[in-house]
């Protein structure tokens, strides 16, 4: 088993994802695994991206904590990334515009400054100047080079990524990854061995076109949104797709008609899906309770970014349980399922418009930034054509004569009812957000009746007795006589089945459990299954440990621990290993602002006040001093010169700035 | 184009009778409804009317059709969806003033500038009558409420001119006083191509003691005996505005132009509902191509 990870650094508008679908695509095609993340921000150009893309010959769950090689585009990221390379590394930059500082470069890692004028000089010749975006193209050379991907496949990757721009484009950019492989090649060591490539294509996407894709080979037929990220690329997709998978796409004025049309559609008779972040589900959730009562299909994706309120647009997060789980006033049956990772996103997605139609309820399929947006090949398998549709009861035609009285919502042991559509003749009926009677008729008004009223409620809750049922209960994965149970859910699977192995190969015996199915919820099964682990902890990207606390309620069982992050980005294999083993020493999670932490802490400051123009260089632990805590004292450095740049304090427990001056600084 | 062959009106006979006041303008409106449903020949299968919530929005359960009651508000999304879905149907939404004006009015201006294949009857009382008597969006300037005990001190919303100005392709005011004009004027939404909305004067008998019967038999004429030329746009805004001692009832503005359903491409093929559910095998395999 061999596997790299190669970092790509710069600003946004850089044109960093183009350079790592070619790298991401390239090791597709030859059979090898590959999972990309992408920590951007939510800026048009400007502001720090941060693209690790980690190759494997086996399949590989997500981004993980090392870092092979990096290809840094601007200085900020050279600082900040070049001292993260492991050891045989190398950082790979463009020489002619950045200065890497010696003292960044840990121990055995090699330095490629690519002299991109002088190398590129034979291509700009027969192609003109290049494009300050085309020295990627070079830098992804060189990585090609020294992680002995080689050129072929490659290069036929920019043939179909540049078919639509002609011959020429193409000879370019096949001609600017040459230049930087044959210059890494005679200046650098290659820093993987030999790999073994099985050729077996597989597709990179998202989880999102999982999701979209899902609902096309479904039969979906209408999809509406308003942009929001992270879920923009549902609609995105959905739009370039529409005519040839024929969805009628939607863009609505606000989420309140996303959601609205989703079910106007639904009630028309056709497969229909909307989709949104947590903001706007926000505004969809009163029409939720209307899919539950008028007992319309709907499937509703909720992508998870951070919150509260606009939050983190562009960063992950898994805080919206909650909120999916009491959408909307008043009781109802509703599915809620988050599916773990990209093949699962496509799989539950064709399942659930089969469920909708089946048990006529509104489906939430919560997922969260990191599912939705990170890249990841996938078997080809996974996207399975034979689809099996199922519509559940649905009525077509009606004899009055034969068959009595069209009943909308009549009232069975099973809970379901028939459903028609418009345009059958002798089912006229209301699809009603008052309570009504079997026949549709109000029970809210003029006619009350209790018992109506108790037995439509039963009708309706029966439906979730008998969809839990169909529905497999979650198991555990892993070693059964675990020392210790990760619970986990959606994208933090991934991170959470590697700590395991982790943990395992560490000694301490590890299983996890991921939920998948939330509501209806296999109560008794988890109970029993978690009743028998020794210690439960759970893993989640959030603050409140918002599963551990659902599955408290619906079994009483508590965890020993719980893992959280809630800074935005995802969780990693190492750092679960080493809260789990802390939590099994008993150690209490240290919060304080760690030397990282305050070097970062300070990058946003001299962003945001002096355009970047310094750089911290130093942090420094001091007492108190008469700040109350403890405090980092932090050297700054012009970016340029490496002149001394002035001073920053950062405390310690609350990661208060306190001092926050620029040069002169009285030496001591 | 094909012969229409009318039904009579009790086609559409509801299954309970409505419940509103006696005296309640939205009876009318309710008559004139399914007379224009008659007129139009649409079978009570393919007729779909939709509301929101409030007493005229209660519509739906009172008619032989299918229905959607849906929330307060969304009645024009809702229909949007079941009009995409099937545009086979022949889709009549029905509301309140509150309903549509006020918590809807953001719906309702897109799906006029989409102009939408639809058609919407607004019972416009001037008040929350289901809420027992608050200021509405139309609620006349001055008037006490039991939301504006000092009397309401905002302007009222002109609908003729916003459904104008927004986009819809055909506007008209009715009255439930004026049966006959108002089951023509939903008769010539129904069948014209694209957004009509129908304002329709229906007294709230209960909570509405200025904006009376009376109080509109003194004041409308009838556009159409003035010889009226509806097509020009800015004639139509000036219409529009028209208000005090003389109100028009009529169709105040109509033109022809593309529908959103002319242009949306996937409904080239036919109705959605009626399209094949999934994916053709080279097509899925083409998805699964451009991915790798
Ligand atoms: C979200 C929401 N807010 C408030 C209400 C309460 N509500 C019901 S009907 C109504 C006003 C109805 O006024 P209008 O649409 O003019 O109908 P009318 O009763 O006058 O015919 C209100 C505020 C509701 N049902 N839903
Ligand atoms: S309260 Fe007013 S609007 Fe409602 S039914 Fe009575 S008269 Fe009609
Ligand atoms: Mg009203």
């Amino acid at each position: 088993m061999q596997e790299v990870t190669i970092g790509i650094a710069g600003a946004a508008g850089d044109g960093l994802d183009k350079s790592g679908d070619t790298l991401a695509k390239t090791c597709g095609r030859l059979g090898l695994h590959v999972y990309a993340y992408n920590s951007y921000q939510s800026i048009i150009r400007g502001g720090h991206i941060w693209l690790r893309v980690r190759i494997g010959d086996k399949k590989v769950l997500n981004h993980g904590d090392n870092l092979n090689a990096v290809i840094c585009l601007n200085q900020d990221s050279l600082e900040r990334h070049a001292p993260e390379v492991n050891e045989g590394g190398v950082i790979i930059f463009n020489a002619d515009k950045l200065k890497l500082d010696p003292t960044l470069v840990p121990k055995g890692v090699q330095s490629l400054g690519l002299p991109m004028k002088e190398i590129c000089k034979e291509v700009e010749a027969e192609h003109g100047a290049l494009q300050p975006i085309m020295q990627n193209t070079v830098a992804v050379g060189a990585i090609l080079a020294l992680s002995k991907l080689g050129l072929e496949e490659a290069s036929s990757v920019m043939a179909d990524t540049f078919a639509h721009k002609g011959e020429k484009v193409i000879n370019l950019n096949v001609s600017l990854l040459k230049v930087g492989y044959e210059y890494a090649l005679k200046n650098a060591k290659e820093f993987t061995k030999e790999w073994t490539f099985s050729k077996k294509r597989r597709p990179f996407l998202t989880g999102n076109e999982a999701i979209a894709f899902g609902a096309a080979a479904a039969g979906c037929k209408f999809y509406s949104a308003y942009p929001m990220t992270p879920a923009s690329t549902i609609l995105h997709w959905m739009a370039n797709h529409a005519t040839k998978v024929d969805i009628c796409v939607k863009q609505c004025e606000d989420e309140l008609s996303v959601i609205n049309m989703a079910i106007g559609a639904g009630i028309g008779g056709v497969r229909s899906m909307c989709g949104t972040a947590g903001g706007g589900f926000a505004l969809m959730t009163e029409a939720i309770g209307m899919a539950g009562i008028m007992e319309v299909p709907v499937v509703c994706v909720e992508v998870q970014r951070g919150g509260p309120s606009t939050g983190l647009p562009t960063k992950t997060e898994q805080g919206d349980l909650f909120q999916v789980y009491g959408a909307s006033q008043g009781e109802f049956p509703k599915l809620i399922v988050a599916p773990r990772d990209i093949a699962d996103c496509y799989d539950t997605t064709v399942n659930v418009f089969n469920l909708a139609e089946k048990y006529q309820l509104p489906v939430v399929l919560i997922t969260d930034l990191l599912l939705s947006e990170h890249p990841e090949t996938v078997d080809p398998e996974a996207f399975y054509s034979d689809v099996k549709i199922n519509r559940g009861e649905l009525v077509t035609e009606w004899n009055p004569e034969k068959q009595g009285k069209f009943k909308r919502f009549k009232f069975t042991d099973s809970g379901i009812s028939p459903r028609v559509y418009p345009g059958t003749e002798h089912c006229n009926y209301v699809s009603a957000t008052d309570d009504h009677d079997e026949e549709s008729i109000l029970i809210s008004d003029m006619f009350t009746s209790p018992p109506i009223r108790r037995k439509i409620s039963e009708k309706r809750f029966r439906k979730m007795e008998n969809l839990l049922k169909e529905l497999p209960a979650p198991k555990l994965e892993g070693p059964a006589d675990a020392d210790v149970t990760l619970v986990c859910w959606g994208s933090t699977s991934g991170v959470v089945a590697e700590a395991a192995e982790l943990l395992t190969a560490q000694g301490v015996k590890t299983n996890f459990l991921v939920i998948k199915w939330i509501v209806p919820f296999h109560a008794k099964e988890v109970q029993e299954l978690l009743a028998k682990a020794k210690k439960k902890i759970s893993v989640e990207v959030n603050y409140t440990s918002q599963m551990a606390r659902y599955i408290k309620m619906e079994t009483g069982v508590s965890m020993d621990g719980h893992v959280n992050r809630y800074d935005g980005e995802p969780l990693e294999p190492k750092e679960v290993a080493g809260r789990v083993q802390d939590i099994l020493k008993g150690k209490k999670i240290d919060l304080d602002v760690s030397e990282d932490d305050a070097k970062e802490m300070a990058y946003h400051y001299l962003r945001t006040h002096y355009a970047e123009k310094l750089r911290p260089v130093r942090a420094v632990r001091e007492s108190a001093n008469g700040q109350g805590e403890p405090v980092w004292n932090i050297e700054l450095a012009e970016r340029v010169t490496g002149k001394r740049g002035g001073k920053m304090k950062i405390g310690v427990h609350t990661g208060a700035t306190y001092h926050f001056e620029k040069e002169p600084v009285e030496s001591k | 184009m094909a012969t229409v062959i009318e039904l009579p009106i009790e086609t559409y006979k509801g299954p309970v009778d409505p419940d509103w006041c006696p005296g309640c303008g939205d009876f009318g409106v309710l008559r004139s409804v399914q007379q224009a449903a008659g007129k139009c020949g649409v079978h009570p299968k393919d007729l779909v009317v939709v509301s929101g919530i409030g007493c005229s929005s209660n519509l739906p359960g009172f008619i032989h059709a299918y229905g959607i009651h849906s929330l307060h508000g969304r009645s024009v999304p809702v229909a949007t969806g079941a009009h995409l879905a099937n545009t086979d149907l022949k889709v009549v939404i029905t509301g309140g003033d509150g309903d549509g004006y006020g918590i809807g009015v953001g719906h309702l201006i897109h799906a006029m500038r989409r102009n939408l294949d639809v058609t919407y009857v607004v019972m416009d009382n001037q008040i929350y009558g289901l809420t027992t008597g608050q200021a509405s969006p139309t609620t006349a300037k001055g008037m006490k409420t039991k939301s504006t005990p000092a009397g309401n001190f905002e302007s009222p919303l002109n609908p003729l001119v916003l459904a104008i100005t927004s986009g819809a392709t055909y506007v008209a005011r009715g009255f439930s006083g004026e049966q006959k004009q108002l089951g023509d004027l939903i008769a010539g939404g129904i069948a014209h191509k694209g957004f009509a909305l129908i304002d329709v004067f229906s007294p709230c008998v209960t909570y509405n003691k200025v904006n009376t019967y009376p109080y509109f038999k003194e004041r409308v004429y009838k556009l159409e005996d003035e010889g009226y030329d509806p097509t020009d746009f800015y004639k139509a805004i000036e219409k529009a505005y028209e208000w005090g001692d003389r109100i028009p009832l009529g169709v105040v503005y109509k033109t022809e132009q593309e529908t959103y359903e002319d242009n949306e491409p996937v409904l080239k093929k036919g109705p959605l509902v009626k399209q094949k559910l999934g994916l053709p095998k080279n097509v899925h395999q083409e998805l699964i191509d451009e991915m790798i």
